[in-house]
């Protein structure tokens, strides 16, 4: 695995969210999100799981951030007043990123570097999917038509 | 002898790969790539310089005029004007746009549509970038070309980008869903993502004579049409322009954008079509192979070629022929006739294979495509009468 | 310095930690919800680096849960979108602080 590599990504990937957190303005924040997920797929091509990265891509950046760039639109009232920070939060999260990193530094066991594995294809995930996981995605499907069928019913305009 | 004309360019390649003969793996592996990088821009750029001269022109004899023929012989250097042209145009930016959003637009919606063009099979061996997920990677850098779009409609700070953008993304997500199911047949029929994969699996001639493409198959061939017109709509081409017609939303996502940006937005939507062509002829048309068994002498490439100039061709006659479609019309489309044919398409292909691929395969395929086609067409029939339709030509 | 494994747990608890930081400390209903998917996206990055330099990568356990994590979060952006338009449509306003008629 190539350090240079993984060094870039993580720059970009901590940026990018990061940015996505503060930025007072909404529309600059939801564009860094998406900054954030194309470093996260470049991460999952390092790990050796494309076919993650390329759903990643597609599924994150092609569905939620448009989503999410589409309920800003909609909602602009509010867009352009930045709005007050909260510090209580600040400190929550550095509590627990802190402790995250003492079990993360005191654990022996994950100081390891990664064997040479065989590529993962797609058509070993397509085989595991019909055999060993058919019943999560047959729920996942049966969870995906609620909820597709439950926000068309949310932002419906009720007939007066 | 035919062997080496086919391969001429591989060859190309590995003769400059030679110079760095003793270099470390991934500089030849980064010198490689940049080397696949170019010659992709290389051609790409040419052939859109070429055929949005040839646009104009066939478009200029569909309506009984010439096109352009002052610059160049018949015309053909009318590209370089547009380019100095556009180059040499003063580059407006509006006051209370936001100057990333503005500025990056044009940069990323150029961008995915290149990237898209990278894992197409150009010829045999000829593949950019051969990767396992080929199908996949296409469409998820085609999905990204959205938020492009509205990153172009808000960062104009203007209403009419902003509703532009909108009715563009609404369009464009709407055939999505058509485009992504009509390649499922085609990828459930070979077993594999990777467009090498897809080309190969269509190798072979029933008599000498009638080749193997998925196109002569009943669920290929609708699942063609229901491909190549949500292509028409991802690349916002007439009749499905409503996000750039002129009468209607002065330029839509594009208003505020003048000489070089405008270029590269009008350089994306050329993109995105030779990329949803070449996607078309890889998955429907066989990709580099030869019609008959008997002209497989022509190297690779060009029969690629030729078949994406016969998609591009039909893109150009479409849009000289018919008038714009409503925006509701086009959605209503989408929803109640595409959506519904494209799984049809999937199950017709699964009747097909499970028939034994053969002639039984064949009828049956057909038979499920055409009742499930007459019986949309008879449901979603408005029953409205139209008036005769009268025509006025040019004396 | 070779990825190790505790690499990439830190830089997806680094995720979680920035999600966290988004989530808790905006008052705006949509950063709320970024937050949310950044966390979601660091808990991805852990199941599929575990799986990768785990003792059995032949399995693709890490890899699936990650997939089916991926399309439960498209899910529940729809929704959770879909509810940040409604409320916005009730209350006017995208202030979380704001949704107070439910309290006492």
């Amino acid at each position: 695995m190539n350090s240079a590599a993984f060094v870039i990504i993580a720059i970009v990937t901590l940026t990018g969210a990061l940015a996505a957190a503060t930025l007072p303005k909404l529309i600059h924040a939801a564009l860094c999100l998406v900054v954030a997920f194309v470093g996260l797929a470049a991460f999952f091509f390092l790990l050796g799981a494309e076919f993650v990265g390329l759903v990643q891509v597609f599924v994150y950046i092609g569905a939620v951030a448009v989503l999410i760039v589409f309920t800003i639109l909609l909602t602009k009232r509010d867009a352009d007043k930045p709005d007050k920070f909260n510090w209580g939060g600040v400190i929550v999260a550095i509590a627990v990123f802190g402790g995250l990193l003492w079990a993360i530094l005191h654990t022996p066991s994950v100081a390891i570097t990664a064997a040479q594995i065989p590529p993962l294809t797609i058509k070993q995930i397509g085989d595991v999917l019909m055999t060993n996981y058919v019943w999560p995605l047959q729920c996942v499907g049966l969870l995906l038509t609620a909820a597709l069928i439950g926000a068309l019913v949310l932002v419906m305009e009720e007939k007066q | 002898m035919s062997d080496s004309i086919d391969q001429v360019f591989i060859s190309a390649k590995q003769w400059l790969l030679s110079f760095l003969a003793g270099a470390p793996d991934w500089l030849m592996q980064i010198a490689s790539s940049f080397l696949n990088i170019g010659a992709v821009l290389g051609v790409f750029l040419t052939l859109f310089a070429l055929i949005s001269v040839l646009e104009r022109k066939i478009l200029g004899r569909i309506q009984n005029r010439y096109g352009p023929n002052r610059v160049g012989p018949f015309g053909l250097f009318q590209p370089v004007a547009d380019g100095i042209k556009m180059l040499i145009k003063e580059d407006i930016v509006p006051n209370r746009a936001d100057k990333i959003l503005h500025f990056l637009a044009p940069i990323m919606i150029a961008a995915t549509a290149i990237l898209a063009l990278g894992i197409i099979p150009y010829g045999r061996n000829m593949t950019p970038f051969a990767i396992d997920g080929g199908i996949l990677f296409f469409f998820a850098v085609g999905s990204t070309t959205e938020l492009g779009v509205f990153m172009a409609g808000w960062g104009s700070n203007n209403k009419f980008s902003m509703l532009g953008a909108m009715r563009a993304i609404a369009q464009m997500v709407s055939y999505e869903l058509p485009l992504v199911i009509t390649t499922l047949p085609v990828v459930m029929v070979v077993g594999a993502l990777s467009p090498d994969a897809i080309v190969a699996a269509q190798t072979g001639y029933t008599f000498g004579f009638v080749p193997h493409w998925f196109v002569t198959t009943p669920w290929g061939a609708a699942a063609f049409l229901l491909f190549f017109v949500s292509g028409l709509v991802e690349s916002n081409r007439t009749p499905f322009d409503v996000p750039e017609g002129e009468s209607e939303i002065v330029a839509g996502h594009m208003t505020e954008y003048s000489g070089f940006k405008y270029a590269n937005f009008f350089m994306a939507e050329y993109f995105g079509m030779f990329a949803i062509s070449g996607l078309a002829v890889t998955l429907f048309l066989g990709g580099w192979q030869a019609p008959f068994a008997g002209l497989q002498f022509i190297p690779s490439y060009a029969w690629f070629f030729m078949k994406l100039a016969v998609l591009l061709f039909t893109f150009i006659w479409i849009r000289g022929t018919l008038p714009r479609s409503r925006v509701d019309q086009v959605m209503a489309f989408a929803w109640k006739f595409m959506l519904p044919m494209a799984f049809t398409c999937v199950i017709a292909a699964a009747v097909w294979h499970y028939q034994g691929r053969g002639l039984a395969g064949w009828f049956w395929s057909l038979v499920v495509v055409a009742i499930v086609y007459f019986g949309l067409s008879w449901f979603l029939d408005t029953g409205k009468k139209f008036a005769t339709r009268t025509y006025r030509f040019a004396e | 310095m070779t990825p190790t494994l505790q690499l990439f747990l830190i830089i997806s608890a680094a995720l979680f930690g920035i999600g966290l930081l988004a989530a808790l400390s905006r008052r705006h209903a949509i950063f709320i919800l970024i937050g949310i998917e950044l966390m979601l996206a660091a808990a991805n990055l852990n199941f599929v680096a575990f799986w990768r330099f785990g003792p059995e990568p032949q399995t693709p356990t890490g890899v699936m849960v990650a997939i089916f994590s991926i399309a439960i979060a498209a899910a529940e952006a729809a929704v959770g979108l879909a509810l940040v338009i409604a409320v916005y449509r009730h209350y006017r306003t995208t202030n979380v602080d704001r949704f107070n008629q439910l309290k006492g």
